[in-house]
């Protein structure tokens, strides 16, 4: 066994895996912003509250509904997303014309509302959901204890990643979104319904994170202050990577997540805030991010 | 970036009977500072409020002839904001006695405040031994528990069952530092080592690398040098992480009501911890859970909120027997030569450093079918008597103590 910088090679394999993992919640939560600012110019502050949503849908459905982890899989981004649908309906849709900061203002005020409402009906400690029988246990793959379920959390999430991407980059649906994004009276003109095809993209954006606060259910607490941790974090994602950028939220999500698995290893401190770091001198040599174009 | 300081006025107002109570402006003025919104919310918050207004009651206070007000606060666990909030309360608001104060950095923040404008501070959600040791003062009384305690109780069950060999996962402030300084002491005076120690940050969500380094250690025992939602979150993923099958064990250092409840006795079962108080223990303490939970949201009082109702009781007798609050540090003398004595935690005494004595409990998390209730959890182990529980007087190099 080599060491790499004092550190045992075997240890430092497991550590880029459990990067991976982590950066495959950033990237889905960061995909989901990242389409609808791109598609929206709404920046969504509320994301991490529908993210702490989802965990709390999946939980309901399993202890009163009785429905499980892989119906919630699929139930649960449902529910939230029409919740998203109803938002961008009843508010949203009348900041459009507006600044920027309108929309962040009412998203944030709106994530303030949802999880003051959660913590006062479910408290703060948080509740307990189970890793659904079929991906309890793990595989030992000589460096590290993988659990199965950290490993279907990649998979998945690197699934949602690539289909997105591709619906939204390589085909006609999504040729349509980003030609309603650049002249929407253009594209209207061609008998699209644009008002629709919008309201939909938020949906598909809340959902997306409804998803993932699935998937994080059973291994983080399902607490209503579990989006507002996480949700600065991929704000500097989406940063970094280029607002609106759907490829580079994608990769700077788990190029991130490595970033800061390997720090929790040399200088395990400064984990929360090796991200900030990047972020800043990112901001200063490519101000519109890794991926972003230049507006 | 969470929501504007929030000061929630609970008014708990009882009309003055008669006016010979030399009181500072006539009232006397309780300020219940917590976490109302983050990790330790639960286990303190709103809670905590209820506590208070609970022991005022039951006090008598308007029979006789105090008038008192309580008023609760957020600190968000950040010692700049609850520095202005203690401020606020005691130049502005006439606040004569801070209560409870989770989160060691925002304590020890404020208790050098409290000392300074000569007002009390009745300490319950904070853990820090050094609020008794070298920042003890003259105007503090730590109540519930301590980070000395919980080592001395934890520390040296598992120790002496022959857990010798440590890893700490610690959290990144003055709480999680005091508690793994406190129980490497325990551990290597009892034979143990130190094998390493991961810092991670407050709060943090995810645990699977620092785990996997606790891993790699070898080490028999990892201690959870953290609390709230860091720690269930940790035993949560331990698990994921086949921590437990693979032969080592950990010990959650600080662990409350509220956090065996979200983890539910399948993952909880058979941890091992210390606490100061339980709610199943005796009928006293039963008829106060059951009073209490009908005021909280259904939830079971914590030790926290037990020692908030405790301390708060014995200070408003000291200041009935003075007929005064306005010397914070006469208040606490007297409180120091009474012994103290209610309903939850018994008689007991308050030390010259400030440090209140009564037993500890070694408790250990009942099994799912040994349980007959949602907030039937624990049985107790051991019960650490009082003489025993804290650290001693000499060794804590509080100022205040002479000799």
């Amino acid at each position: 066994m080599f060491e790499i910088f004092g550190i045992p090679s075997q240890a430092l394999f497991g550590q880029l895996l459990i990067g991976l993992i982590n950066g495959s919640f950033y990237a889905l939560l960061s995909l989901g912003l990242a389409v609808i600012f791109g598609m929206l110019n709404i920046i969504n502050f509320a994301h991490g509250a529908q993210y702490m949503m989802g965990a709390f849908a999946a939980f309901f459905l399993l202890n009163f509904v009785g429905l499980n982890y892989w119906i919630a899989l699929l139930v649960a981004p449902i529910m939230v997303g029409a919740f998203g649908v109803v938002i961008e309906r009843l508010l949203l849709q009348r900041l459009y014309k507006l600044d920027h900061l309108y929309g962040l203002l009412l998203t944030f005020g709106l994530a303030l509302i949802i999880e003051g409402l959660f913590r006062n009906y479910f408290g703060s400690s948080g509740l307990p959901y189970r890793v659904p029988a079929a991906l309890q246990g793990g595989q030992n793959l000589g460096f590290m204890f993988l659990p199965n379920y950290r490993a279907w959390v990649i998979v998945a999430s690197l699934t949602v990643c690539i289909v997105t991407w591709f619906v939204i980059e390589r085909t006609k649906l999504g040729s349509y979104l980003r030609a309603a994004t650049e002249n929407p009276s253009l594209v209207r003109a061609f008998g699209i319904n644009v008002p629709r095809m919008i309201t939909l993209t938020y949906g598909f954006g809340v959902a997306l994170a409804a998803l993932a606060g699935v998937m994080a259910a059973p291994i983080y607490s399902v607490s209503p202050q579990m989006g507002s941790h996480l949700i600065i974090v991929v704000f500097a994602v989406v940063v970094i990577g280029g607002m609106g950028s759907i490829l580079g939220a994608i990769v700077t999500g788990f190029g991130l997540g490595v970033i800061e698995g390997l720090t929790k290893v040399f200088f395990p401190e400064a984990s929360n805030t090796v991200i900030f770091i990047i972020m800043a001198i990112v901001l200063l040599i490519r101000p519109a991010g890794l991926f972003g174009r230049r507006a | 970036m969470k929501r504007l300081l929030s000061t929630v006025a609970f008014a708990a107002v009882f009309a003055a009977g008669a006016a010979h109570a030399q009181v500072s402006d006539g009232v006397v003025k309780i300020g219940v500072m917590n976490d109302m919104s983050g990790t330790y919310a639960d286990l303190a918050g709103p809670g905590s409020v209820v506590a208070a207004q609970m022991a005022v009651e039951d006090f008598g206070a308007a029979a006789k002839g105090l008038k008192v007000e309580i008023v609760g606060a957020d600190h968000q666990n950040k010692p700049d904001v609850g520095s202005n909030v203690v401020r606020q309360w005691i130049d502005v608001d006439k606040v004569d006695v801070i209560v409870d104060v989770p989160t060691s950095s925002v304590a020890l923040a404020v208790n050098e405040i409290v000392r300074q404008k000569n007002k009390v501070f009745l300490i319950s959600g904070a853990a820090a031994s050094n609020l008794t040791g070298d920042k003890c003062a003259p105007t503090t009384v730590h109540w519930t528990y301590d980070t000395w305690a919980l080592a001395n109780g934890t520390g040296n069950a598992i120790v002496k069952t022959g857990g010798k060999n440590w890893f700490f996962l610690t959290a990144d402030y003055a709480f999680g530092h005091a508690l793994e300084r406190d129980t490497a002491a325990v551990v290597e005076k009892n034979g143990g080592k130190v094998l390493g120690k991961v810092r991670h940050p407050f709060p943090a969500t995810d645990f699977s690398s620092f785990l996997l380094q606790a891993q790699s250690s070898k080490a028999q025992i990892i201690g959870l040098a953290n609390a709230g939602a860091d720690t269930t979150n940790a035993i949560k993923q331990a698990a994921e992480f086949g921590i437990v099958k693979g032969g080592q064990n950990l010990a959650a250092l600080l662990i409350f009501l509220t956090d065996i409840k979200a983890l539910g006795l399948e993952t909880a079962q058979g941890l091992v911890f210390t606490e100061a108080w339980y709610w199943d223990m005796n009928d006293a303490n039963r008829e106060f859970a059951k009073k209490f939970a009908a005021r909280n949201k259904g939830l079971y009082p914590s030790m926290v909120q037990a020692g908030v109702y405790s301390a708060v009781t014995h200070y408003l007798k000291a200041v009935a027997e003075l007929k005064s609050d306005s010397d914070g540090a006469a208040v606490v003398t007297k409180m120091k030569s009474m012994p103290t004595d209610d309903k939850l935690f018994g008689k007991g005494t308050i030390r010259q450093d400030g440090r209140k004595i009564h037993p500890m409990y070694l408790f250990e998390v009942k099994k799912p079918s040994e349980s007959k209730g949602p907030w039937d959890l624990y049985k107790v182990r051991a019960t650490i008597p009082a003489e025993e529980a804290f650290r001693p007087l000499k060794d804590g190099a509080c100022p205040l103590v002479k000799g």
